[in-house]
Parts: structure tokens; C-alpha cells; sequence
């Protein structure tokens, strides 16, 4: 009875979005104030609907109730209580459904706090929203349908595949849901303005905070996948340039454009166009990736779905959209006015360099991984694109974007002087070059690349640094008041501070862990022990354990450095019951910024060896700690005054700042 | 600089940065693409496998054997050949007799296949997309449909 009540919420949903999209719409060009009144109120009851049915599928999680489908093929009355709710977005019709939901909240969101828009953009925006929640609740309903029953219901589930039953699931989809979908609104506040045939400065401070948190998002949902595939692949491996990793890389690349040109139209009213068209892009990238992953035509962890169906109607959905906006935006743009112009060598200049940049390495991006698709169905030949063609094409384009960040926001608006910035960088760039120099000393051989790389890193990470040291007026205007100063400054330029520095910090770890790591695999007998990196990791031995749903083999080894105890590491082998299903868990041991990772193979036949791998990931952690800096940079952004719609007088403190920093 | 210069080194810079990337990515998508082959492929055809190749096949029942130096040895077969493959790392934890494989690696002189990568599956009615095409079309391997829907 409650699973039939979650269905009619669903179906009540797809009525309502129906709604949603048809009478703002009508209302907005009709001047109908009535009905664009509409239009939030419709957005909560599509959200209510949306959430009272992904309710109801949690309920027949948590209560294993297999006389549905989709319960009985990814659930088990043994699995723990965590991975059973997780287990509701672990699988396809569940993910669509979380998809949606997420889609509707962000329609809420917008009705919420849209309410100092102009009534005719917040209805549109909101029944642009309204027609995707149609189209993807409608996909739910008539090819994926959560709710399908079985009869006779079995005793017993299939299980969720193991190696989703993990705490990476309750976040990564979630946090990657809340950054795809978040674009969603920047694409409907496009179309709005392209219907509308009006953009201005003020559409510009009405979406940024948007794409803002939307990036946010998806940056911590790309790193948290990042991490979670690193410990639970047992391959030692953060990023594979898989087809469905670029997925989620593209509209993360697109979106970083986004929050850059934005930023230009917002204070300059330049790059109206392309801002527009950034925005449809980024969301359009965001539909490619769920494509890509829902229809089958790849083959990974994510691939759930292999029915060719879905796929069909899915490029359906897509073509709809971004042809459709395309469209619109090939017959509207043009009635949109020029902004401003600007030397290039400028803030908007610089800002404009990103997004040359930042586009075109998608486009390398989207190449690489289509290419496979194409080829195969052109010619039939099967091929691959793997990590050496990124190297190849992607690593060089974003090379002289690394070395440009910190020049950006020291250069001033409308007509900027590099040689004055450049005379506020040479600190870091000496900085950077002993950093280089000394990677050259330290290390073994010649690693040029390396030290190269180094270099980058540290230029990036304090050469962020160079607009806030240059506003605090330190060394000259003494220390409490450059406090004060820096107290007083737009929170978004540190927010622009930390990302560039968090930029930094990834590529530290990239270089480090590319060019230093140690790997051994070998055969290890109980009492063996072997040398990494000036540690001793000595196998003790193994003993058999039984969990919840699984038995696994878990080894101990005992790692000690000139013979002072460090750590104690367990990697296990598991075997899932329900599914006979083999897993590896790895062990890691964090040492500072680097770990030590230890993944177990097969036992070698007539003997009691094991087959071990080892590696020294050194700095490795900086990987995914840089992300976390840019996610605070986005945070500190967005709590920036400037942004909170109705606040647009600045507060004495900052008109302080800003006159001291002039 | 008047407003024509200024877009002109706008569009510029735009079209200096597509060509580079351009021939960027066409230098890379001529030498970095890896082909898939099975082992009647390399059979009937040496030269085209000459490069870095993915080679699928089925795991050969009874072929996996512990080599020297902790690596490990097997063949991968379709319907009419086999090649043997040298692996020095930790098979991915379904990989299993009998069941569908990817290597990535090279062919070797002695006609043996030295792979730096085997490819894990994620689930264990996964078999990977190419093989299952690949051994469909030869007659070799029917499959589950209904595995294939997980």
C-alpha cells in the first residue's frame, strides 16, 4: 500500500511539472501576474511530490520489502542499515529518481529565494525547470520505474554490488547530483533571458551565485569520487581519465568558465553571448555525462543500465534540450547588446584567457572521450582512448593556464599594466624556482618535468596569495593595520585567494605522486619483510573474519622505520555471500601529507605466500586537499556580501578596504 | 588600440588557441589510440598489431600459472587462437578461468603478449563490452542477455 502511494506521488509529480511548465510560461508572456504567481508554489508541490516518493522507495529499502524489483535486485536483509538507504541511489531507477529530486529541489530553491527577481524571470526560470523535471520524471515513469512489483515476492535479495557498499556512496552521488543538476538553473536562467530578450548585469549577479554552488558541489562530488575509487579499487590509482570520470570532468571544466565569464559580465557587462552561452554548454555537458552513463554505451562502474531503450529516449531528452537551446540561442542572441570593450591585457582580458582555455581543454576532453563511440560507429573498428592522449593534449593546454592564474586578479579592470603585476610576483616566482631547484637537488637523476611541476605548484599556491598580501599594504602599513584591512576585504577575494591556492595544492600532489611514488609487487610469506622507502613493512600474517554479509582474509603487516613501530595495516580480501563476489580492500596507512597503500592479490598455489603490492604514495593527500580548498574558496565566495540578492550597498568596513586598496 | 584591434586580438588569440589544440589532439589521437584485438585478429594480421594493443579474448580453463619473479602467466583464446599473456601485477578480483578479459600491453617477438594492464570488471556478470561483440560475431560466446542488464 505505502510503495503504491510513492508510485501516485510520482506520477502526481510528472502531472504537477506538467503545470509548472505550462502556466508561467503562458503567464510570463501573457503579463499575467496571477499565474506567474504560480509558479513557486507549483515548484514546492513538484518538490513535495518528488520527495514524498524517493521516501517511499528508502522506506522499501530500510524495510527490505522484495515485492519490489528494484529492492530485490539490489538489496539484502543482511546488508547493514547505512547501505541499505544507500542503496536506493546504487542502482539506476533509483539514481534517476535521486536525479530528479534534486532537480525539483533546485526548482524550489529558485522559488524560494527568487523572490526579488522580476516576476517574469522567476516564472520563467521556473517552468524552464519545470520542463526538465517533465522530461526525467517521465523517463522514471515509463522506461525505469522504481516502483515495479514482483509477484510472488522471493525470501531474499541479490544484494547491492559490494564494492558500492561503502560510505563513498552515501556522499559521492549525492554531492555529484547537487553539482550536475545545480547547472540546471544557470541553463534555465539562460533560456529565460534568451525568451525574454533581456540580460544585464543584475541577470548576471542573480546566476553566479548558482553556478557557485553548484561548482562547489561537483568539485567536492569529483574529489570524493576521486578518493573513494583510489582506497576501494585496491589499484592504487585517483584518476583514469574513464569515459565516465570525464563525464563528470567536462561540465566541472565548462562550469569553472562559467564562474569566471560571469564574473566579467557581472562588473563590465562584457561577454553577454558567450556568458549564455557558457551556461547552456555547462548543462548540456551535465545531460552528456548522465548519457553516457545511463545508456550503456560504456562500460564501467557506473554503468547500471543496459537497456538500449533507455539510452534511445535519453539522447532523445538530450537532443530535445541542447538542440533546443541551441536553437534559441542561434535566433535570440544577436538581439542582446554588446557590453563594454577592453584591452586585452586586462581583468576581463585575463578572465577571457581562462575561458579560451578552459573550453578549448573540454573540448579535448569531449573529444578523447567520444572518439572511441564514434570511430566504433562509423567503422566498426573498436579502439580506445586512455591516460596517454590526455597527457598528450589536455596537460599541455592547461599549462600556461597554471602559470597565468596568479597574474589574473592582480591586473585591473578595462586596462591593466603585466609589468606592475609582474613586479608583485617576483617574490613568488623566486619562490617557485627554489622550489623547482631544490626538487632537481633532493631527488635522484634529472626530473626535469617533476621539478618543473613543483615549480608551478608553489607558484600557484603562494602566487594566490599576491592580491591579498598586496591590499594588507604589508610590509609598509604595519601589522595591526594591514589585520584590519584584511579583515575588511570582499570575502571574495579570498575565496579567489584560496581556489587558485587549492589549484596549487592538486598539482603539488599530482606531480608528486606521478613522478615519486614507489611501487613493488611480490610473493610475501608470513615473517617476510620488505623495504619502501626507508620503512620496513613486514607481513605477519593472515586470519579469517566474518562480517555482516561477507568473510574476508585480512593480513596484517607491521610497518616500523629504523626499527620505531609506525603503523599497523590490514588490507583484506572479501567474499560477498549473496553474489559469490570478490572484493579487495585496501590498506592505508597516512603518514603526513603521503601514505603507505597495500593491497593483497591471490594466494600463490602450494605455498603459504601471498601475492602483495606496495606502494609510497608520496604527498598524495594534497591530491584531494586541494579540492578541498577550492570548495572553501566557492563557500567564502558565496557568503561574500556582494552576492546575497537585496544587499547591495557595501558595508563601511569594505568601502574602507576598497579605498585603501585603490 | 582602437575597438577593431582590440576584438581582432581577441579573435586571434581564440584561433591561435584551437590550432594548437587541434594539432594537439590529432597528433595524439594518431599515436596514443589503443586498438582492440583478439587473438585471431593478431593471427590474421601481425603488422596491424604491432603498436599498443588491448587484446580480448576468453581466460583459457587451466592456462593461469604463477611465473618467475611473482607475476603471472595465461592465454587468452577465441574461437580459433590463443596467445599467451605475461602479467607482472595483482589480477583484478574477478578475473577467472574461463571468463571474458582485456589486456593492455604489447606483443612481444617470441609471440607472447606482455600486458601492463589487465582490466578489472566491477561486477561478476560484467563481461567486457568489446569481447562480448567480438565473440558474438565469431559464434564463440552466446552471453546471458539477461546479465547484461545489471
Amino acid at each position: 500500500m505505502i510503495v503504491e502511494f510513492g508510485h501516485y506521488a510520482l506520477v502526481l509529480a510528472f502531472a504537477l511539472a506538467v503545470l509548472q511548465t505550462i502556466v508561467p510560461f503562458v503567464g510570463a508572456r501573457a503579463g499575467d501576474l496571477r499565474q506567474m504567481a504560480m509558479a513557486p508554489n507549483l515548484a514546492f508541490a513538484v518538490f513535495a511530490a518528488l520527495a514524498l516518493s524517493f521516501a517511499v522507495l528508502t522506506w522499501g529499502y530500510v524495510t527490505s520489502d522484495f515485492s519490489l524489483l528494484n529492492v530485490v535486485e539490489n538489496s539484502h536483509s543482511q546488508k547493514p542499515l547505512l547501505f541499505k538507504i544507500t542503496g536506493v541511489w546504487g542502482n539506476h531507477e533509483g539514481s534517476m529518481l535521486l536525479w530528479v529530486l534534486i532537480l525539483a529541489l533546485f526548482g524550489a530553491l529558485v522559488a524560494l529565494f527568487g523572490s526579488n527577481l522580476p516576476p517574469s524571470l522567476r516564472a520563467m526560470v521556473i517552468s524552464v525547470q519545470g520542463l526538465i523535471t517533465v522530461a526525467f520524471t517521465g523517463f522514471i515513469l515509463f522506461t525505469s520505474n522504481p516502483f515495479e512489483r514482483l509477484s510472488p515476492a522471493p525470501f531474499e535479495g541479490n544484494d547491492l554490488n559490494p564494492i558500492l557498499q561503502d560510505v563513498g556512496l552515501a556522499i559521492h552521488p549525492p554531492l555529484l547530483y547537487l553539482g550536475y543538476v545545480g547547472f540546471s538553473v544557470c541553463f534555465s536562467f539562460a533560456i529565460a533571458a534568451l525568451i525574454e530578450g533581456r540580460i544585464d548585469a543584475a541577470w548576471a549577479r542573480w546566476v553566479r551565485p548558482w553556478t557557485l554552488a553548484a561548482w562547489v558541489f561537483l568539485t567536492a562530488g569529483i574529489a570524493m569520487g576521486s578518493y573513494w575509487a583510489y582506497y576501494e579499487l585496491g589499484w592504487g590509482g585517483w584518476w583514469f581519465w574513464d569515459p565516465v570520470e570525464n563525464a563528470s570532468f567536462m561540465p566541472w571544466l565548462a562550469g569553472t568558465a562559467l564562474l569566471h565569464s560571469a564574473l566579467v559580465m557581472e562588473k563590465r557587462e562584457a561577454l553577454k553571448v558567450w556568458t549564455i552561452l557558457l551556461a547552456i554548454l555547462t548543462f548540456s555537458l551535465s545531460l552528456l555525462g548522465t548519457f553516457l552513463v545511463r545508456s550503456g554505451v560504456l562500460t564501467s562502474v557506473h554503468a547500471f543500465a543496459s537497456d538500449p531503450t533507455r539510452g534511445v529516449v535519453i539522447l532523445g531528452i538530450l537532443i530535445f534540450f541542447i538542440g533546443g537551446a541551441l536553437f534559441l540561442f542561434a535566433l535570440r542572441s544577436s538581439t542582446l547588446s554588446n557590453g563594454g570593450m577592453f584591452h586585452p591585457i586586462s581583468r576581463e582580458g585575463g578572465l577571457v584567457l581562462n575561458n579560451l582555455i578552459l573550453t578549448t581543454a573540454t573540448a579535448t576532453v569531449f573529444v578523447g572521450t567520444l572518439y572511441p563511440l564514434a570511430v566504433e560507429a562509423l567503422t566498426g573498428e573498436k579502439i580506445s582512448v586512455g591516460a596517454p592522449y590526455f597527457d598528450a593534449t589536455f596537460v599541455p593546454l592547461m599549462i600556461p593556464l597554471l602559470i597565468a592564474v596568479p597574474f589574473g586578479p592582480l591586473l585591473a579592470w578595462k586596462r591593466g599594466d603585466i609589468f606592475a603585476a609582474l613586479q608583485r610576483l617576483y617574490v613568488f616566482a623566486g619562490i617557485a624556482l627554489i622550489a623547482g631547484l631544490a626538487t632537481l637537488w633532493l631527488a635522484d637523476g634529472l626530473p626535469l618535468l617533476a621539478a618543473f611541476g613543483v615549480a608551478v605548484g608553489f607558484w600557484l599556491l603562494f602566487g594566490s596569495f599576491a592580491d591579498v598580501w598586496q591590499k594588507s599594504g604589508l610590509p609598509k602599513a604595519g601589522f595591526s593595520k594591514a589585520m584590519a584591512r584584511l579583515g575588511g576585504l570582499p570575502r571574495s577575494v579570498w575565496g579567489t585567494a584560496l581556489a587558485h591556492a587549492g589549484l596549487g595544492v592538486t598539482v603539488l600532489g599530482i606531480v608528486s605522486v606521478s613522478a615519486f611514488q614507489e611501487e613493488h609487487v611480490l610473493r610475501m610469506a608470513p615473517g617476510d619483510t620488505t623495504e619502501l622507502s626507508g620503512y620496513s613493512v613486514a607481513f605477519d600474517g593472515a586470519s579469517a573474519r566474518q562480517g555482516p554479509n561477507y568473510t574476508e582474509d585480512v593480513a596484517t603487516f607491521t610497518v616500523t622505520r629504523a626499527g620505531a613501530h609506525v603503523a599497523t595495516i590490514s588490507p583484506a580480501k572479501r567474499l560477498y555471500t549473496a553474489r559469490g563476489m570478490p572484493t579487495t580492500e585496501a590498506g592505508i596507512h597516512t603518514t603526513g601529507f603521503s601514505q603507505i597503500y597495500v593491497a593483497l592479490g591471490d594466494p600463490v598455489e602450494g605455498t603459504n605466500q601471498i601475492v602483495v603490492r606496495l606502494w609510497w604514495k608520496p604527498q598524495v593527500t594534497l591530491i584531494w586537499l586541494g579540492p578541498v580548498l577550492m570548495m572553501f574558496g566557492g563557500l567564502f565566495s558565496l557568503s561574500d556580501r556582494r552576492l546575497r540578492i537585496g544587499a547591495p550597498k557595501p558595508s563601511a568596513k569594505r568601502r574602507e578596504a576598497l579605498a585603501a586598496a585603490e | 588600440m582602437t575597438r577593431k584591434q582590440k576584438r581582432f586580438t581577441v579573435i586571434f588569440g581564440a584561433l591561435a588557441m584551437l590550432g594548437i589544440a587541434v594539432a594537439l589532439v590529432l597528433t595524439a589521437l594518431s599515436e596514443q589510440v589503443t586498438f582492440f584485438r583478439t587473438p585471431a585478429d593478431v593471427a590474421a594480421a601481425p603488422a596491424d598489431s604491432a603498436g599498443r594493443i588491448r587484446l580480448g579474448g576468453l581466460v583459457e580453463m587451466g592456462s593461469v600459472k604463477n611465473a618467475e619473479d611473482s607475476g603471472v602467466e595465461f592465454a587468452i583464446e577465441d574461437a580459433t587462437d590463443r596467445i599467451v599473456v605475461r602479467y607482472a601485477g595483482i589480477l583484478p578480483d574477478l578475473f577467472r578461468e574461463g571468463q571474458g578479459v582485456v589486456a593492455e600491453g604489447k606483443m612481444q617477438a617470441d609471440g607472447t603478449f606482455l600486458a601492463d594492464t589487465v582490466l578489472a570488471k566491477h561486477d561478476e556478470n560484467y563481461m567486457p563490452k568489446e569481447v562480448a561483440d567480438r565473440l558474438k560475431e565469431q559464434g564463440y560466446w552466446q552471453g546471458e542477455e539477461a546479465s547484461a542488464t545489471q
